[in-house]
């Protein structure tokens, strides 16, 4: 009998450190969310018409007058980053939620920090394409060129670390009836560092300061991704597992 | 029935006493600060109700911690205390420091580190609270409330090393490190000893507050499941 | 096949599961009934790995939960009453996407196969949005053994369909059971139980109060049998 248990335990810690599956599985969500989107197309139109709105509403709000403009750039265009991006995160679990479709990942034998990388690197995909048409319109708008290698880092950088804490929260948020509002008033208090220092980055580039006065908000920046991602996959788990 | 612990009832009465002291030192034995004036005064407890809250905010995060290690309901309830008797700290905290900022810098608010870091927790904690609210499974709202409050243990200090790149305005009291700073002022010894005084007065107040709020947590649980035996 | 022993399951400070005993030998077909509340759908949940037992051991397929939760989860298929599938997908990369999540070999083979087996190869290329419930629970079954597990799982999986539906889905549900495989199904409908059971357990008040086999009891006394268990309990 105990043999039994003994070939059993050891098979089932050989399933388990199927590392390659890891990865299988990750890309199969991946895959998935891209599939999806690509039929349905409603995430992405959603938050695309959010963010141009949200800078049409800036136009009015601030004078973005030329002399301006180039300061306040960086600002706009992150506050529009957020909220669209919120926006993203929250459809993107909610899909998932409601056609009890968490449960269907979670019935799969995959690690469940697949699962997070997997929504993650999705919500990740999905924020940048918002961003890099949100990038042109807003130049051809206001006249202010946008076409900065350090700006395009800037906002790669600061997205990876408000999109891995933002999926996080999102998947504790959509077991809530206030997701849509839960999510936001979750999300900012914990990533106003990544927020300020790419605000702070963003302007530096654009405003042609000399980098190293720029590199102590990349550092932080990067900093923070490298934490919170690390923080997230210990965590993961104990927000699934119920 | 039970009824308050006789060293928490203890401990009531010496932080009530230890009040009426501190308010008295603060009135009648620290001087008049030379620049300020009167409402210098307001520094004591801004300084020792900040001090106090900070600890309350870790205090959160660490029980955050064990709760998901040990999955015990006490760590919950310990948590939840903390934060809302941190809430309650951190505002009187910002208003005090409000009360100074207007004759010592002319306005009511400044966004520098200490302050806007500590707006920023007080925020962290109402989405804490709702969080929690939004939850009908007590074992999930506890389990998410701390893998929340383990979020803001990590991003709080890093919230204040990135607003303090930007300049402050704010009196570093012990030896000015920040170049940049303005409003710096020594301290006296009396006014040491108030200080002092001031924060382990709000410490014991915080702790009896603390132990109140835990029994209560422990007696509603208590309350719930007689009903629920009562309901079979 | 699988093996539970005093099993209490805790939400908070109210207790759902009293220290249930359940035992399934490989090839049963176990029809699970009992009230609203009762606690069958928590139950299933803790078989199928996505809630954790207070206390009590829990084996199935010879895994232990939770600790050797994997394991368990690539021999158990699941059938809830919500579809588990992707709306904007249509069936062929519905399965594709579980059938990756469960490597399963083969996969161009096994997807036609499945939809063969639950009929539903005609439509393949449509997208489960534009499906019936039917054909969704169909579907669904469908992914639930595509990588052909030893167990598997139904949560009330006649829920929302018509007659016609419900016979469609007895006839997959007959073919899948018919492989030697292990099945616990939850259900309200006593008469489609029968049918298809071998073994009734009725889960009152947190405990299995009654078991009985097929052989032993006649459909007719099923109805009788269920009220008594239900209410007070019988051996």
């Amino acid at each position: 009998m105990s043999d039994n248990t003994q070939a059993i335990s050891q098979k089932a810690q050989a399933e388990s450190k199927d590392s390659f599956g890891f990865f299988r599985a990750l890309a199969a969500v991946v895959w998935k969310d891209l599939a999806a989107e690509l039929r349905s197309r409603e995430l992405l139109s959603a938050m695309l018409v959010f963010a141009l709105l949200v800078i049409l509403i800036f136009n009015f709000a601030l004078e973005l007058d030329p002399k301006t403009r180039s300061t306040v750039s960086s600002g706009v265009l992150w506050v529009t980053f957020a909220f669209a991006g919120t926006l993203g995160l929250n459809r993107s679990m909610s899909m998932e939620k409601d056609r009890g479709c968490l449960d269907g990942l979670l019935l799969t034998p995959v690690d469940r920090s697949a699962i997070y990388f997997g929504k993650a690197i999705g919500n990740l995909i999905f924020m940048l394409l918002v961003e890099a048409i949100v990038l042109p319109v807003y130049t051809v708008l206001y006249s202010v060129n946008l076409f900065n290698l350090g700006l395009i880092l800037v906002i790669v950088l600061g997205s990876i670390g408000y999109i891995a804490i933002g999926t996080l929260l999102a998947s504790m948020a959509v077991h809530t009836r206030t997701r849509d509002i839960l999510l936001p008033i979750l999300l900012f208090p914990v990533a106003i560092p990544v927020l300020i220092a790419s605000v702070k980055a963003s302007a530096g580039f654009l405003g042609g300061i000399p980098i190293d006065e720029i590199m102590p908000w990349l550092n932080l920046i990067i900093a923070y991704d490298v934490i919170f991602i690390a923080v997230a996959y210990m965590v993961f788990d104990f927000i699934v597992e119920e | 029935m039970e009824t308050t612990p006789r060293a928490l009832k203890v401990l009531d009465t010496i932080s009530a006493i230890m009040f009426v002291m501190a308010i008295g030192m603060v009135f009648f034995y620290a001087p008049t600060e030379r620049v300020m004036g009167q409402v210098q005064r307001v520094f004591y407890f801004h300084v020792a109700t900040a001090w106090v809250g900070m600890l309350g905010f870790m205090a959160a995060g660490v029980a955050g911690i064990t709760y998901l290690r040990s999955s015990n309901r006490k760590w919950d309830i310990v948590s939840l205390a903390a934060v809302e008797i941190s809430l309650v700290f951190f505002f009187v905290a910002i208003v005090m420091g409000s009360i100074w900022a207007r004759p010592a810098w002319g306005t009511w608010w400044t966004w520098e580190p200490r302050l806007t870091t500590a707006t920023v927790v007080e925020l962290l904690y109402a989405a804490y609270l709702m969080l929690r609210q939004g939850i009908e499974d007590p074992d999930r709202r506890a389990r998410f409330g701390a893998v929340y409050t383990i979020l803001g243990f990590i991003s709080v200090p890093v919230t204040f090393l990135a607003i303090r790149l930007f300049r402050t305005i704010h009196p570093v009291v012990f030896g000015a490190s920040d170049p940049g700073a303005e409003g710096d002022f020594s301290m006296t010894p009396p006014m040491l000893q108030t200080l002092i005084f001031s924060v382990i007065t709000f410490s014991v107040i915080f702790i009896s507050l603390f132990w109140h709020r835990i029994r209560l947590g422990n007696l509603a649980e208590k309350v719930e499941q007689l009903r629920l035996k009562m309901a079979q | 096949m699988i093996d539970v022993r005093k099993l209490i399951k805790r939400f908070g400070l109210k207790t759902v599961l009293r220290g249930l005993d359940f035992r399934v030998q490989p090839g049963e077909f176990v029809a699970l009934l009992g009230p609203n509340g009762a606690g069958k759908t928590t139950f299933l949940r803790i078989l199928s790995s996505l809630a954790r037992p207070s206390m009590g051991e829990v084996r199935v397929a010879g895994y232990r939960l939770p600790g050797q939760a994997a394991a368990v989860r690539r021999r158990l298929g699941v059938v809830s009453h919500l579809p588990l599938l992707y709306g904007d997908l249509n069936a062929d990369e519905n399965l594709r996407f579980y059938g990756r999540m469960y490597a399963v070999s083969d996969l161009n083979q096994r997807v036609k196969d499945v939809l063969e087996l639950v009929g539903l190869s005609a439509r393949r290329r449509d997208l489960v949005r534009t499906y019936s419930r039917g054909m969704q629970q169909r579907l669904a079954i469908g992914r639930a053994v595509l990588h052909d597990p030893e167990v598997m799982l139904f949560d009330e999986p006649h829920t929302g369909l018509d007659q016609d539906a419900c016979n469609m889905l007895d006839n997959v549900l007959r073919e899948v059971a018919a492989r030697g495989r292990t099945v616990v199904m939850t259900s309200h409908d006593l008469a489609r139980a029968a049918d298809l059971a071998s073994r009734f357990d009725v889960l009152s008040r947190g405990v299995i109060a009654a078991s009985v086999a097929r052989e032993k009891i006649d459909s007719r006394d099923l109805l009788a049998f269920y009220r008594q268990a239900a209410n007070g309990g019988i051996t």
